[in-house]
């Protein structure tokens, strides 16, 4: 992973132009940045269970779209098969994964990197894992200005100063020279977002950016991520599995299940009143929720893995309102007035939202 | 239940403190990292303290102190009215049956190569005379009532999921049916619907075997489903502690404030602008003199550059900041 993020952070080869991909199957919706259409990714054959499965997905200019779910739903290796990080035997499929009107299943590697981690760049969960511990701050930032900005020597260090300063890290020309263990993870985590705005990116990808973080430092880095995105007006998807961040930062949510999207809604409608039988027990499983009782509501059993999963509705073994249709059949993705559901008996769609 | 002649509680600290010192250089003198400085409290049965703070302010060091794992630099600890300190050989492993843990990761607390049933069962066959037979006995009761099936009793640890292997976890600290549980970020590794499932399975043991518990965690909304008291640590010592509900409903103490306030929560209040405290904790080998929390408090004058302020009483839980009372007027 370490080495697959450097490489697609630096990009090698000076000689082509960045945008010499950009004409390839302009978008059929100009205004939408990202447009994901039936995304699948399989480990294994094509008989494979799919780890995402048949996901639609798309993030307008400037936008701040969250990704939920828990562990092995399919948030991360979403946005692996948008960059182009998905290895073999790994197969990615999808109608169109379309990013500011360039086809990214259709790149290849020098144009991929020309538009990975320049355009379309990431900030990983575990900052200590994701910077590289041989080389200072400095040549790290450096090293994506030469190969995306062709910035060189003096002009480059500058640069660097310049997003070190505006990620607020304190004595910013002093941390230049310092190695990634001698900064805290809050710091670190200062210095990947530094090097992911480095190429002003169109889209910022944050997977799980505060999880290995203390919530002091927590809020601190999600007020930088926000500011930068609408100083920049930068589209941002989020990846969380903690609710609660979403509810404060994101404007949009998908809500993701076993692979599936199964509700997609805009905030705070999808948390006052949630259409997916799981959207709401996500949200009753957290302590707040249920302040003052004795126990904590709860979704009985486990996302299904490979040999178990269900006929009908992934979600339909689980559920409290399961009917015998939703064993049988599989709900597809269904647009209503306030979003989209996966749910042949969605809940709330006639609640009047307060706000 | 308890033994104790005195009092009930179960679990007993005044002025506990740990200092290390760590090494700087072959010339230069050993630095003295105060990692624990005076917490004192008293963990009645059936009771959940808990801990709170963030990476660093003395949370786990603190929990190793109280599971005998270290001895503490100073201050007195006593297990069910019997003194840790001081104590010999045999009465700290009788002691220490009293006071079981669990971990953060199930994925690294629990023995890949043992078998589940094994590793329920060998708590008993080093503390207890019991036979084979009983124990298997004891074993299965115990997986029974953590929700585990019998055929469970043969498997091996990677066969489980994590919220699966954190209710082995906790069936194992409960096989000697301890005086304290103590749980070091029991869910932070779980996801959300998880973590309900094993938060309740806490509560329904903690209530059926009258443990008490000191939970160590960040999560301040968790803490609050948990805790009946709430210590909260900064930079190795105790800020603000006292009962749960206080302390949600009113915090005193700026860094409380800032903690609660820095919490994301489901539904935002836009009228309520959010606490922002700046910088990062202070590096423990070169603490800041007077209150640690000085550097990055919005409050902090002269005083607390000096003097460093003593816990005492207010509004029923006690505080340590000389400005409790004109910042919360």
């Amino acid at each position: 992973m370490n080495d697959r993020v450097a490489r697609m952070q630096s990009g090698t080869a000076p000689h082509e132009s960045p945008r010499i991909a950009s004409g390839l199957h302009a978008g059929a919706h100009p205004v939408n940045l990202l447009d994901i259409k039936n995304l699948s990714v399989r480990f294994g054959d094509a008989s494979a269970v799919p780890v995402v499965d048949g996901l639609d997905l798309h993030v307008d200019k400037g936008e701040v779209l969250a990704i939920v779910g828990e562990s092995g739903s399919g948030k991360s290796v979403t946005m692996m098969a948008l960059m182009g990080l998905i290895e073999a035997p790994g197969r990615v499929s999808a109608d169109s994964l379309q990013f500011d009107g360039t086809d990214m299943l259709r790149l290849k590697g020098k144009q991929r990197r020309h538009i990975v981690g320049k355009d379309l760049a990431m900030v990983f969960q575990d900052p200590m894992t994701s910077l590289n511990p041989s080389f200072t701050v400095g040549f790290q930032i450096e090293e994506v200005l030469r190969e995306h900005l062709g910035l060189k020597g003096k002009a480059a260090r500058q640069r660097a100063l310049e997003l070190l300063e505006k990620v607020e890290i304190p004595a910013a020309a002093s941390r230049l020279d310092a190695y990634p263990h001698q900064l805290s993870g809050g710091m670190s985590q200062r210095v990947a977002i530094a090097m992911a705005i480095a190429g002003e990116p169109k889209l910022l990808i944050a997977d799980e950016p505060t999880t290995a973080l203390d919530v002091t430092i927590q809020a601190q880095i999600m007020d930088l991520l926000l500011n930068l995105q609408r100083e920049q007006n930068m589209g941002l998807v989020l990846i969380t599995h903690d609710l609660a961040v979403v509810a404060e930062t994101a404007q949009r949510v998908c809500v993701m299940y076993a692979g599936q999207a199964v509700e997609v809604g805009s905030v705070p409608e999808l948390f006052d009143a949630p259409a997916h039988p799981y959207t709401e027990a996500l949200l009753k499983a957290i302590p707040e929720h249920s302040l003052g009782a004795k126990r904590l509501a709860t979704l009985p059993g486990i996302v299904p893995g490979r040999y178990d999963r269900p006929q009908g509705c992934l979600l339909s073994p689980r559920c409290p309102y399961a009917q015998p249709r939703c064993s049988e059949q599989r709900p597809t993705l269904d647009p209503h007035p306030r979003g989209a559901v996966r749910c042949f008996f969605p809940l709330n769609l006639n609640a009047e939202v307060a706000r | 239940m308890s033994t104790a002649a005195t009092t009930n509680a179960v679990l007993s600290a005044r002025d506990l403190t740990r200092h290390y010192a760590v090494s700087r250089g072959l010339f230069k003198p050993h630095a003295n990292v105060q990692a624990l400085n005076g917490v004192s409290f008293e963990l009645q049965a059936g009771k959940t303290l808990a801990v709170v703070g963030e990476s660093g302010c003395g949370k786990s060091t603190l929990a190793r102190a109280l599971t005998l794992i270290e001895e503490p630099s100073s201050g007195s600890l006593q297990i069910a009215g019997q003194e840790v300190t001081g104590a010999s050989k045999s009465q700290r492993k009788q002691l220490r049956r009293d006071v079981q843990m669990v971990f953060q990761s199930p994925f690294a607390s629990l023995n890949p190569r043992q078998k589940i049933g094994d590793q329920l069962g060998e708590p008993l066959l080093i503390n207890t005379p019991l036979s084979r037979v009983e124990r298997r006995e004891r074993v299965q009761a115990m997986m029974q009532q953590v929700g585990l099936r019998p055929e469970h009793y043969q498997r091996y640890p990677h066969m489980f999921s994590g919220g699966q292997r954190q209710r082995i976890a906790l069936a194992r600290a409960m096989m000697l049916n301890p005086k304290v549980l103590v749980a070091d970020e029991p869910t932070s590794a779980l996801d959300v619907s998880i973590q309900a499932q094993v938060l309740n399975l806490f509560m329904d043991l903690q209530e059926q075997f009258n443990t008490g518990y000191v939970f160590i965690s960040h999560n301040l909304s968790v803490v609050r489903h948990v805790a009946d008291d709430v210590l909260v640590m900064y930079l190795g010592r105790p800020v603000e502690m006292g009962p749960s509900e206080r302390i949600y409903a009113r915090p005193l103490h700026p860094y409380t404030q800032a903690l609660l306030s820095a919490t994301p929560t489901i539904h935002p209040d836009p009228a309520k602008p959010k606490i922002k405290i700046s910088g990062e904790l202070p590096n423990p080998l070169d603490p800041p003199s007077g209150c640690a929390f000085h550097q990055r408090c919005p409050y902090a004058n002269e005083r607390c550059h000096g003097e460093v302020p003593q816990l005492r009483l207010l509004d029923a839980r006690q505080v340590a900041c000389h400005h409790a009372e004109r910042i919360n007027s």
